[in-house]
């Protein structure tokens, strides 16, 4: 092989190498500390805190009667958010006759025994509602398309 | 040919239906008879007349079927729960219903029935909180099971409060229910007079025995009233309020839950983060689909034979199921879904 003049002087190359390791390493170790992995305990707390702002307006939703237009209330057959079984979404739901989300699930039920308007799926309330369903329903084993 | 099918009872039922009891642990004798069970309509004011349409449906259907029971009951027990925020309308707009019955009704009060005016209208106008009454050999006793402690009635500002906190069944602020000294008192010179082999039947509307207190399924003095009924054969305990298939044998006494008209509540084992004493021997009912209208609700009717009570729940949406006092087993079981291994999908809660 005939390679440039440049590589057959191997003092050369490893000067070459030497300056564009140090620059790559300046360069991208800058960088990383600005967009990089930057957790801190403080972070933590931060989007914990913000959670659990949203599981309580969630909380507060579910156990109100602003949701529907009869005074019916979510908590009433789901005490706890029990029998939402978010696990196990997306299934096949009897009412709606396909498989449906969490999402479609819900609306079922304040368009029905809460005679209420359906919330759009990106609503702030629409995800309060699954944070506090998700947040009661912890460590449930992950089922999806179960019953 | 209804006059004939009369006559014919008339002259014939009496004679044939007094027995002896022979066998179970009744020493008593008592005549068969049947009495039928509605609990927890729930019903829900909005505005004006109106109301939550699917409870008030709810409550005509278990009127309109108990009616159709030939032969008709004896007798009605309400288990308490007609209104659903104990509000003037509710409880009148529920005796108006219940007036359609045509056999005569014994009320037990429920929490939501009680907590906005502490139970004075449904003294006034409905019934009395606490009484019994001997009906064909048996001994029945109705406790109010839904008093608590002054200090958590005294926390509150209004009426309105105190009934919307103790509406809320996973409330972290609620509080235990109990019957009362008072009451046990009651209850013992009641039972003074009665010999310990007669049938004894109690209806409360909390069970009266601790099964899961972050929801209130819970009396908190029920090992005191267990210890007044321990000296009877006999005793079964009927209560409303959890909404449910559910049964219990402790000691001397059977338990039996009643399912709502309006709604069905989850099994608390469904909640994850705390434990709970859900009786073993109890087969869940069915609930494949939450308020879908009468699924997981309905009503009952027990058998009263042989001083033995034959338990009838009679779920709309799903299938009936009869449970009664086994002697061999000493409790009550499942006449069809007790062993695992006979039960049908979904009788398995999910």
């Amino acid at each position: 092989m005939d390679y440039p003049h440049i590589f057959r002087d191997r003092s050369k190359y490893k000067i070459i190498f030497g300056i564009f390791a140090s620059v790559s390493f300046l360069i991208f170790g800058t960088v990383s500390l600005v967009f990089g992995d930057d957790w801190e305990k403080s972070n933590e707390d931060k989007w914990n805190a913000a959670f659990m702002e949203t599981v309580a307006q969630g909380e507060k939703l579910f156990h109100g009667p602003q949701l529907g237009g009869n005074t019916v209330q979510c908590a009433m057959c789901h005490p706890n958010a029990t029998n939402t079984h978010p696990e196990t979404y997306p299934k096949f739901q009897k009412q709606i006759g396909k498989v449906s989300t969490l999402r479609e699930m819900i609306n079922w039920c304040i368009q029905n025994p809460l005679q209420g308007k359906p919330l759009a799926y990106d609503d702030p309330k629409m995800i309060a509602l699954e944070a506090y369903i998700m947040y009661e329903r912890r460590n449930s084993v992950l089922v999806p398309g179960k019953h | 040919m209804r006059r004939t099918g009369g006559l014919l009872a008339a002259s014939i039922v009496p004679m044939s239906l007094v027995e002896i009891a022979c066998r179970g642990r009744g020493k008593g004798s008592h005549e068969k008879f049947t009495f039928a069970f509605i609990s927890d309509p729930h019903l829900t004011h909005i505005k004006g007349a109106n109301f939550v349409r699917n409870f008030d449906s709810g409550l005509n259907k278990a009127i309109e079927t108990v009616n159709l029971m030939f032969p008709r009951p004896d007798f009605v027990v309400f288990g308490g729960d007609l209104a659903q925020l104990g509000k003037r309308e509710e409880l009148e707009h529920g005796m108006e219903l219940l007036s359609k019955l045509k056999v005569p009704v014994k009320f037990v009060i429920g929490e939501h029935d009680y907590y906005l005016d502490m139970g004075n209208y449904w003294q006034d106008k409905i019934s009395k909180l606490n009484y019994s009454f001997d009906h064909k050999g048996v001994h029945f006793v109705v406790l109010n099971s839904i008093l608590t402690y002054d200090t958590w009635i005294k926390r509150w500002k209004t009426p309105e409060e105190r009934m919307n906190e103790m509406a809320r069944l996973d409330n972290p602020n609620g509080s235990p229910f109990m019957v009362g000294d008072d009451q046990i008192a009651w209850l013992k010179k009641d039972l003074e007079n009665v010999m310990s082999g007669t049938p004894l039947v109690v209806l409360s509307h909390s069970p009266l025995y601790k099964i899961y207190k972050p929801w209130n399924f819970w009396t908190d003095d029920a090992e005191k009233i267990q210890s007044v009924l321990s000296r009877f054969d006999n005793v079964t305990v009927f209560h409303g309020h959890v909404h449910q298939v559910l049964y219990n044998q402790i000691k001397n006494i059977s338990f039996y839950a009643l399912m709502s008209t309006a709604w069905p509540w989850p099994y608390p084992e469904s909640y994850t983060q705390s434990p709970n004493y859900i009786p073993k021997m109890t087969v869940f009912m069915n609930r494949q689909d939450p308020f879908h209208e009468r699924d997981g609700t309905g009503w009952a009717f027990v058998n009263m034979d042989n001083a033995r009570e034959e338990m009838h729940y009679k779920l709309w949406e799903n299938k009936d199921r009869i449970v009664k006092y086994d002697d061999s087993a000493g409790h009550p079981v499942d006449s069809t879904y007790q062993k695992p291994e006979s039960r049908i999908l979904p009788q398995t809660h999910y």
